[in-house]
């Protein structure tokens, strides 16, 4: 690879300096003259029909402006597929899980709004509720939605291979029952718009959305206004993780409703009590894992059956559903696969995506299973992994699938070597074992995830540059950086093409009226896809650039060079000038051309069969080797993480600084999913929607992280980029787990591992 | 209503507050300073984190009126025209941020910290900033700019 003058090095984000002054304005930040504040009324049931509303008392307290119910949104819904579009703004007929919105106000204050929501009188007929996936899709349960039968919202039936033949030649077979957490995203910054739906017709909103064109089109077709009075103005957004921020909510429909009844700018702000209690979260999964090998420990096939907690309406569901499933065949070696996965309707807040979104459920089976197995045999837990780890392809190879899933690269086998060369693997038997009540462990694990996902119709991913005559540029993308530092790498990409200092290129926020159409921030999308598109437009200024310079000089402009500002003649350095020059030149040659480059991202758009399992639903994957050490309080039941090493082949770290803080993020999510964090359910009632009851890991719970990167420049991805954001929540459960094992002898199956899990489990065994 | 005096970020305020008003609200409704924010509104993400007579404390959980007579700091109070306070700088130089929607409250802790322990182990630090969460980060690289800000700033 040529060499790099800004990609690779150590630079802040583009950002910092906004976010460290508490200059950075997020949605709630934003204020307008003359605006009203919105509330929200919510169910107190979870499972029930509307018979009346009357919001007559509610309507007569001073200050109240406007009041909204399901039915003024003229019986529009909305979802991810046509098939699906099962939810409304507001509930119009049922609720179908507890705290769903029902009534929105827009009063003078939000004192005002709140207490007049609570003035409004529903009569309600409570139905029958159904809570566990498994029971509601008995004959016979309550059903969530008529347009189903027996609850079911999705399901894929996959068979790649043989699968019974392949058990039937096993050494042993291991069947178990696995289940993943009611967790939830976490982020600081509640959910809150800003809207404004001006007497001309055009709605503009400052919302707090990682996707922002899902938004505006929701917009669009909610209001039946064009695309093109549809103006998201995106804030800074306090983080996102998928799912809630990835949609559209019931407070974002009334701010918008309500702002058009009044001729008034409302404001809405979730707070987060409403958050934790409505969050779409990552589905609940119960995963039936089916795993045979040979007795050398050569995986035959797996048979995944997965019930997914869908809570009350389909949402992102059926991607949800594939995800479990298209990567199991990575990132082992795998000749048989079965996938049969069902997502239930229950009458739970919503299931939807999360950060390692759908293969957390399954990697967290399938690798735990896998070194039970090693265990019957006998193998190391490293030994089974290598033997099974796919290898990585030649140059110019492809690898490929039972399910047609294609690698051009894996570093999978390089990170599990380099990870147990590590010395908290290396040197795990000479560290003490046993410590008092602290019993110690060490495990490990493998993951893999797919980096540039597609989503059916919603690829197209472009970005323009446009050079300013002091030889600045903006940058102009749809894309938007939620916090994982996009805006940064792509300004990097955009340097490094046109040869130009980082501080020279300028970005700013997605603005639906300006920016061009993105598919949002979602699947490691935004490196892969939106850098290339940057890549393009860079590419594309650059050759005007070197034409005016070639013309100039009187040389070819494959002859010219630009490097960090400078501008030279290859053969000759002596003729050179500083890029502003040239671009002063370029802009003042009196052609009246404007110096401006697009592009748009040209990857991962092949057919996407979510129906059927097959191919690729990203463009590269990443790959993961992942240790922990654990010490568990054998009277208590209290685990402490001590260390993490994460190994991670993402390809080459565009930005080292950014990337570092997406893989131990991630990790640490992932470490609140194995110990701590899950939503404890009542009847459909969460009772714990506070950060004091929902534990998600401070500074005190974290362990050392040590990184090791594993290049592997693979070709589908701007400068050999892949992700590097979903890795390592995806592989940090079953390292913790594995480790918790080593400690305990006893595996667990289900997440989080609470110290009342381990106190019973401990006693079990005695 | 109760009339109150406070100072913050070395600015004099008389405010006209209703008892149940919060430090918050007072901070970002009335006086417009939106760089602390509301998280949870209920004292336990630590993202209002603000100072007030020197105490890092969650400014959703004070009434405006015990704010009354009291020295606040806010994150906007910290830097000197251009120049970042060193914290900021070491959060900056060593990517102690992501959404950024925690920093401002991260940020005001870390200086509480220093404040009265100018030389803090790793442990201390933990210990300092565990009353504020982060989603983002994973806290790793916050830790490391707030050990990196104490170097810089020498003990002092």
């Amino acid at each position: 690879m040529a060499e790099l003058s800004v990609i690779g090095q150590r630079v802040p984000r583009v950002d910092a300096w906004e976010k460290v002054t508490g200059q950075a304005k997020y949605a709630a930040d934003y204020s307008l003259p003359d605006m009203l504040w919105c509330k929200l009324l919510r169910s107190p049931y979870p499972h029930a029909r509307i018979l009346n509303i009357d919001t007559s008392k509610a309507k007569k307290l001073p200050g109240v402006r406007g009041i909204v119910t399901g039915k003024d949104f003229g019986g529009w819904s909305w979802g991810w597929m046509p098939a699906t579009r099962d939810e409304t703004p507001l509930a119009v007929d049922k609720v179908r899980y507890m705290a769903e919105a029902v009534a929105g106000v827009a009063a003078v204050d939000e004192d005002t709004a709140e207490q007049a929501a609570g003035l409004i009188k529903v009569e309600y007929e409570e139905l029958p509720g159904v809570f566990d996936p498994e029971e509601a899709m008995k004959d016979g349960a309550p059903k969530v939605h008529d347009y189903v039968k027996n609850n079911i919202s999705v399901e894929y039936h996959w068979n790649f291979g043989d699968v019974d033949k392949a058990f039937a030649e096993s050494h042993i077979v291991r069947e178990d029952r696995f289940r993943t957490a009611r967790a939830t995203h976490g982020y600081l910054e509640p959910p809150a718009i800003l809207a404004y739906y001006d007497p001309t017709g055009y709605i503009t909103v400052w919302a707090s959305k990682q996707s922002p064109y899902f938004h505006y089109r929701h917009l669009a077709a909610c209001f039946k206004v064009p695309l093109s009075r549809v103006r998201v103005i995106q804030p800074f957004i306090g983080g996102g993780f998928g799912g809630t921020k990835n949609d559209s909510l019931a407070g974002d429909f009334c701010a918008v409703l309500l702002s058009k009844m009044t001729g008034r700018p409302v404001k809405y702000i979730e707070s987060m009590e409403e958050e934790l209690a409505t969050s779409r979260r990552r589905h609940s999964v119960i995963v039936y894992s089916k795993m045979g090998v040979t007795k050398d420990g050569l995986l035959k096939a797996i048979q995944h059956r997965v019930v997914a907690d869908g809570g009350g309406y389909t949402a992102i569901g059926p991607l949800s559903m594939y995800l479990n499933g298209f990567m199991t065949t990575l990132p082992y070696k795998l000749p048989h696969f079965k996938f049969d996965a069902y997502r239930v309707f229950t009458n739970n807040p919503i299931g939807a995506a999360m950060r390692g979104h759908g293969v957390t459920h399954t990697r967290f089976a399938a690798e735990i299973q896998m070194e039970m197995l090693a265990e019957e045999l006998g193998i190391d837990p490293v030994e089974m992994r290598m033997r099974n780890a796919i290898d990585n392809p030649k140059p110019g190879e492809i690898y490929e699938t039972i399910n047609k899933v294609t690698l051009k690269t894996c570093g999978l086998k390089q990170a599990i070597k380099e990870a147990v060369e590590d010395p908290l693997w290396r040197d795990r038997d000479k560290l003490p074992k046993k410590e008092g009540a602290i019993s110690w462990g060490t495990g490990i694990s493998g993951s893999s995830y797919s980096g540039g996902a597609r989503q059916m119709g919603h690829q197209a991913c472009a970005a323009i540059i446009r050079l300013c005559e002091d030889g600045t540029v903006n940058l102009i993308t749809g894309a938007t950086d939620c916090g994982q530092g996009s805006d940064t790498v792509l300004c990097m990409i955009a340097a490094e093409e046109l040869g130009i200092k980082l501080d020279d290129v300028a970005i700013k926020r997605v603005d639906t009226a300006y920016t061009p159409v993105d598919p949002g921030s979602y699947g490691s999308r935004v490196t892969i896809l939106a850098g290339q598109a940057t890549q393009k437009a860079a590419r594309e200024v650059k050759k005007q650039l070197l034409e005016t310079a070639a013309a100039n000089w009187q040389v070819k402009p494959e002859d010219i060079e630009i490097r960090l500002g400078e501008v030279f003649v290859k053969s000759d350095p002596e003729k050179k000038m500083p890029f502003i020059r040239l671009a002063r030149i370029a802009c003042y040659s009196g052609t009246g051309a404007v110096i401006m480059g697009t592009g748009y991202s040209s990857y991962g758009i092949e057919h996407l069969d979510l129906t059927n399992g097959i191919g690729n639903g990203g463009c590269s994957y990443s790959f993961t080797a992942h240790t922990a050490r654990v010490g568990v309080d054998m009277e208590t039941g209290q685990i402490t993480t001590t260390d993490f090493t994460i190994a991670s082949d993402c390809g080459r770290l565009l930005s080292p600084v950014q990337a570092e803080g997406q893989i131990e993020g991630g990790a640490i999510q992932g470490l609140g999913q194995a110990l701590y964090e899950d939503f404890i359910m009542d009847r459909g009632k969460t009772l714990n929607p506070t950060f004091l009851d929902y534990k998600m890991p401070h500074a005190l719970d974290v362990p050392n992280i040590k990184l090791i990167d594993i290049v592997t420049d693979d070709p589908f991805g701007p400068f050999g980029a892949k992700e590097t954001s979903e890795g390592s929540i995806v592989s940090a459960p079953p390292a913790v787990v594995s480790a918790i094992h080593d400690a305990t002898g006893i595996w667990f199956k289900e997440l989080p591992v609470t110290p009342e899990k381990v106190v019973k489990a401990l006693k079990e065994k005695k | 209503m109760k009339e109150i005096n406070l100072t913050v970020n070395n600015q004099p305020y008389r405010l006209s507050v209703p008892p149940r008003r919060t430090l918050l609200e007072v901070i970002r409704e009335d006086l417009g300073l939106t760089g602390t924010k509301e998280g949870c509104g209920l004292g336990e993400c630590g993202a209002c984190t603000v100072l007030m007579d020197g105490q890092a404390i969650n400014s959703c959980l004070v009434l405006a009126a015990e704010a009354d007579g009291k020295q606040i700091t806010t994150v906007e109070g910290l830097a000197s025209g251009d120049k970042l306070h060193p914290i900021q700088q070491a959060f900056v130089d060593h990517g102690g941020l992501q959404c950024g929607f925690c920093t401002p409250g991260m940020i005001m802790s870390a200086k509480a910290l220093l404040d009265k322990n100018p030389t803090p182990t790793e442990e201390e630090i933990k210990q300092g900033i565990t009353g504020n969460l982060c989603r983002c980060t994973g806290y790793t690289k916050i830790i490391e700019s707030i050990k990196a800000a104490a170097e810089n700033m020498g003990g002092k």
